[in-house]
């Protein structure tokens, strides 16, 4: 078997050394009617060759997204990644790494995380960041608990635009726990009142910016009626790229931010791997999650870097831990570093602006099909349009036409009222005009 | 000024009046390494003899510190927060964590003394 | 026991550049910069009239510009920094550093699997709905246990899942159960992950076979315990063998049996855990399966679940029906008792279709001897290193090892120092000071990708190191001398953390 180099020969004598006679010999505390008497119900071993023409199989029963004219977000954006960013995390000295505890013989790992850490804080307008989080949705969660910890309050208001997966996250983590969450109602047509939801019991207030129907908003004023009432703002970004173009929440007054990082340097997989970012104020420092990445010197007096504050972690903290946390996103956070580093200010911001651009043209379009109303004034990259008819099998319709229409609101609302013809439509630089007549011809079509 | 009691749990104090000053012993800083940050109670918080006072971490540990008598925080050392590291230089004088204001000096005498105490720890090996 | 790093001869290099050859240094991305340069070609739109409701951005992002070759250069300059599994023997305890195939890396890439979004219509992603049942049916096949939750993105997620359909399917019951006994030796996530959720923790002591004492055991177990959570092998590398008592006196309390099976490698395609009474037990794609450890995750801990727990899995299901394969994404129908979701999406499918791979490529005989081999490195590590370190227990292990530090009383040579030795023989240290139930332990898990040849390199050089530290240990307090960095000042960073690089002097706010 290829991934195994045992001979027989090297088994006998690693056995004599041992003093075992045969293999079993060395299973012998396993309890008898554990043993396994038959083999299981799995095939053999293959080759490479089968395997892959399995593998292959399996995955011409997907359309990709690159197949089809896609204009699916809603948490997860299809963006360009630069073949450059791919080579680099395949190189065995990142890929076949691990967790910098040795920090000696990790320092690649540990400067990519300090200067991660520093372009996460930039982009979020925030003054530190963590080395990074399982994703999103999650680092939201770990947010909610951090302002109950810092707070020692048990209410948590959250926006009724929190996209639903998000909300869903921070409703499982904090479930055992005696928080109270006071939960929105998703509205499509804005006009969503936060601040008289805050009190003196409020630990923070979650919202989304561009919220999950695309919409902007200026969270400064809510920013200082949390802060007025000792509460703290946690900003949820889903689209790492709108911080190219948009003010940074950090800037409009947020104590937390949360995003999710896959737009930069991860493609779509269906959901996973993905990279929560994860950003707060320095005094708020040792009540963060995650691991940390920190400057120091070594006995040489050179600078370096190394995992630090984890008294935090649970490796050390055991029950009292800030969170059960044990892996970051590593690999997914080195793509991420590596193309925001061929980005730069100057790239990140053209591609911000190509995005809104043609999301504007997108909306320009759908807004003369019969029937079709943008529901959004402010936008990014992604809108909500309502339709004539239930999106649901609008967007079936058209995925038998190889277009993805968008998602319907719906699917991430399905016990809401009055979001069944409501469609939230993304736009990326890899949109083509090509697709977008493509797609509203079709969509006239379908809602005729 | 008395001399100092201490507990199992390697905290030290010394009652000055009315008022008991605590902190952890000079095994325990040297237990626990450099120590980098502490996490003081609030003043006017109250106290429960052997119940959590405050928290010591060092880069490798962190330690829970108990209350050695019960009653109400009245001062905390708040230089500690620039300079963490006054703990291992002088765990039992400078390094000193807090003065509470004693509900019952009967426990504090209930304490080891400082004879006991070096006992104990050779024991403890 | 400072972490302050002790004096000693320097080991920087007397070149101009501060470099050593191949070893070269590399100033930070943000020491790099120029302004207006970047490593991409992205077109300007035209003007337009622009939708961002007075929210544009016009502070300056900070983040520096440099071309295409600087950042392959920057990164490769890096990489050269790091220890791998693909540069050595890794033998960390617990972590499983096995060969990561690169099939797995090749295939994760095809477009079907790497290009697809997770909200597109079921009808168009069937391939990969089916990828993930069937990864679910050879967990359930290996583990014997007959439900899988793949949402967990990590091992952690995966304990945080499991207990919480245990303290679901109690409440269901309608029973009020808030204690969780957990060994001493377990890894911190354990204790951690009980406490996330509500319940107190109580540890239950080791015996001196470095098992868990039954008896000690059976003394805490009551109606109000909910569960155990053992990991088995155990972080002593020890086959629970008194495991089935310890599930029976368990289940008769009414409690469920948690099982963290980060060592699942031990006994993968030999044992089945429902066979020791697991009720419930995360894995580690990334540990088992190998999944690429990437320098620190991504991970993916899929959860094995008994029939009383299982209609609580977390959201989203994967079901097959008559048209075909379906998600359920809300907690209706059959699971309307769900704990719920707990990350964005459906789980980690890129780790999902590398596990795929690999254990169709090994199979159920290959598995088998990936268990067996995995144990055999491990006992031949014991066996040839006994003679100089210390085993903290007598007889065999399973696929690890562990050693205490009474092999170095009165050398004057920490754990930690003996450790840092081995860098400078090319190999990373074992894991070191855990589990804590041993004085200065030091675990190691070579994994049954280690030829003979290379186990016989790793024990011959800690043999010498032994050796050297018994006869004078004064040189290994100031070890590694070679590797790009010396011993780093770890308090310093913890008392002043500077964790950002920030510029030196305030950039202009036009840009």
């Amino acid at each position: 078997m290829r991934y195994l180099p045992l001979t027989p020969t090297d088994r006998q004598a690693m056995l004599a050394t041992i003093g075992a006679r045969a293999i079993d010999d060395l299973f012998r505390d396993v309890p008898e009617g554990a043993r396994l008497s038959a083999p299981l119900d799995l095939p053999d071993h293959q080759g490479e060759l089968e395997v892959e023409r399995e593998m292959a199989a399996l995955a011409a029963k997907n359309v990709a997204a690159g197949a089809a004219a896609s204009f699916i977000g809603s948490g997860a954006y299809r963006h360009h990644v630069p073949a450059a960013v791919d080579h680099i995390i395949q190189r065995g000295e990142f890929l076949t790494s691990y967790t910098p505890y040795q920090p000696e013989i990790s320092q690649g790992t540990l400067q990519y995380l300090f200067e991660f850490q520093t372009q996460v804080a930039m982009l979020t307008g925030m003054e530190v960041a963590n080395a990074s989080m399982y994703d999103g949705a999650t680092a939201c969660a770990e947010a909610v608990l951090m302002a109950r910890r810092i707070t020692r309050r048990a209410k948590v208001v959250i926006s009724g635009n929190l996209h639903s997966h998000w909300r869903d996250a921070v409703a499982t983590a904090t479930r055992y726990t005696d928080s109270k969450l006071d939960v929105g109602a998703p509205a499509a047509n804005g006009g969503e009142v936060l601040e008289s939801h805050i009190d003196s019991d409020t630990a923070c207030v979650v919202v989304q910016n561009p919220d999950a129907f695309g919409r902007l908003r200026d969270v400064s004023g809510l920013a200082e009626r949390c802060h007025a009432a000792g509460a703290l703002l946690v900003v949820a970004v889903t689209e790492v790229v709108s911080l190219g173009a948009i003010k940074s929440p950090g800037e409009m007054g947020a104590d937390i931010v949360v995003c999710e990082g896959q737009s930069i340097g991860n493609g779509l997989n269906f959901g996973g791997p993905y990279l929560g970012l994860f950003a707060t104020r320095e005094r708020f420092v040792r009540q963060m999650p995650g691991r940390l990445c920190g400057e120091t010197v070594d006995a040489d007096g050179r600078r370096g870097f190394v995992l630090t504050l984890s008294t935090r972690e649970q490796h050390i903290r055991r029950e009292k831990a800030t969170s059960n946390i044990c892996t970051n996103s590593g690999l997914c956070a080195l793509a991420f570093t590596v193309h925001m580093a061929l980005l730069g200010s100057e790239g990140l911001k053209r591609l911000a602006r190509l995005n809104h651009y043609k999301a504007t043209m997108l909306a320009d379009r759908l807004s003369k099909v019969p029937g079709v109303k943008v529901l959004n004034d402010t936008f990014f990259n992604e809108f909500t349009v309502a339709l004539p008819k239930p999106a649901a099998a609008v967007v079936e319709t058209l995925a038998a036409k190889k277009i993805f229409a968008g998602v319907p609101a719906t699917r991430l609302w399905p016990e809401a009222r009055g979001l069944d013809n409501m469609l939230v439509v993304a736009v990326t630089e890899t949109s083509h005009k090509e697709e977008m007549v493509t797609y509203c011809e079709a969509l006239t079509e379908a809602v005729r | 000024m008395t001399e100092s009691r201490y507990t199992d749990q390697h905290e030290w104090v010394r009652v000055e009046g009315d008022v008991a000053v605590v902190g952890i012993t000079d095994y325990a800083q040297q237990q626990l390494g450099d120590v980098v940050y502490v996490e003081l109670p609030a003043v006017g918080k109250a106290v429960k003899q052997g119940g959590e006072m405050a928290v010591v971490e060092s880069v490798k540990a962190a330690s829970e510190v108990y209350a050695p008598a019960s009653g109400t925080v009245t001062e905390i050392n708040d230089a500690l927060s620039a300079a963490p590291q006054t703990i291992n230089e002088d765990a039992e004088g400078k390094g000193w964590f807090a003065k509470i204001r004693l509900a019952d000096k009967g426990e504090v005498e209930k304490l080891m003394d400082g004879a006991a105490y070096r006992k104990f720890i050779e024991d403890l090996g | 026991m400072s972490t302050n790093p002790p004096a000693a001869p320097s080991a920087v290099p007397s070149t101009f550049t501060g470099n050593k050859a191949l070893q070269i240094e590399e100033p930070l991305l943000f020491e790099q910069d120029s302004p207006g340069r970047t490593g991409v070609d992205i077109p300007d739109p035209p003007p337009f009239q622009h939708r961002l409701g007075g929210l544009a951005r016009v502070t300056p992002l900070g983040l520096p510009g440099l071309s295409e070759p600087q950042v392959i250069r920057h990164f490769t300059r890096l990489s050269q920094k790091n220890y791998a599994i693909d540069a050595g023997i890794f033998p960390l305890g617990s972590c499983t550093m096995k060969h990561n195939p690169r099939l797995n890396e090749k295939v994760a890439r095809l477009p079907g699997f790497a290009d697809i979004h997770p909200l597109q219509p079921v009808s168009t992603v069937q391939g990969a709905l089916e990828l993930m049942d069937t990864l679910a049916h050879w967990l359930k096949t290996l583990t014997g246990l007959p439900a899988i939750a793949l949402a967990p993105a990590a091992g952690a997620h995966g304990e945080f899942c499991g207990m919480a359909t245990i303290r679901a399917a109690h409440a269901a019951a309608g029973q009020n159960r808030m204690r969780v006994l957990v060994p001493e030796s377990a890894h911190g996530t354990n204790p951690a992950t009980a406490a996330a959720l509500g319940y107190h923790v109580e540890a239950i002591p080791a015996n001196e076979r470095g098992r868990v004492d039954v008896a000690a055991l059976k003394a805490k177990l009551g109606p109000d315990v909910a569960a155990i959570m053992v990991t088995n092998p155990n972080t002593c590398g020890l086959f629970e063998d008194e495991i089935v008592a310890i599930a029976e006196a368990t289940h008769a309390a009414g409690a469920y049996f948690y099982c963290d099976g980060a060592n699942f490698n031990a006994i993968v395609g030999k044992v089945r855990p429902a066979d020791l009474g697991i009720d419930v037990m995360h894995m580690n794609l990334h540990k088992t399966f190998s999944t690429p450890h990437g320098g620190g995750g991504p991970g993916s801990g899929p959860v094995a679940l008994a029939a009383a727990l299982a209609p609580f899995a977390p959201l989203p299901w994967v079901v097959h029906g008559d048209k075909g394969f379906n998600l359920i994404e809300t907690a209706t129908g059959e699971a309307s008792r769900s704990i719920g979701r707990m990350k964005a999406f459906h789980g980690q499918m890129g780790m999902f279709v590398r596990a795929l791979t690999y254990m169709l490529s090994h199979g159920r005989d290959g598995l088998k001897q990936v268990a067996e081999d995995a144990v055999l490195n491990a006992n031949y590590l014991l066996a040839r290193l006994k003679g100089e370190l210390s085993p903290a227990f007598p007889g065999i292990c399973m696929h690890e090892a562990l050693f205490d530090d009474r092999f170095l009383d009165g050398t004057g040579v920490s754990t930690l120092d003996f450790a840092k030795a081995m860098i400078d023989e090319g190999f990373h240290p074992t894991t070191i000071y855990f589990p804590l139930v041993v004085h200065g332990a030091m675990l190691m898990e070579p994994t049954e990708t280690e030829s003979k040849a290379s186990l016989d390199q790793f024990a011959d050089a800690l043999l010498s190191l032994a050796r050297r530290a018994k006869s004078n240990g004064e040189p290994f307090h100031s070890a590694p001398t070679m590797s790009p960095r010396r011993r780093l000042d770890e308090t310093r960073a913890a008392r002043t953390p500077v964790l950002r690089w920030r510029p030196s002097a305030p950039k202009q706010a036009a840009e």
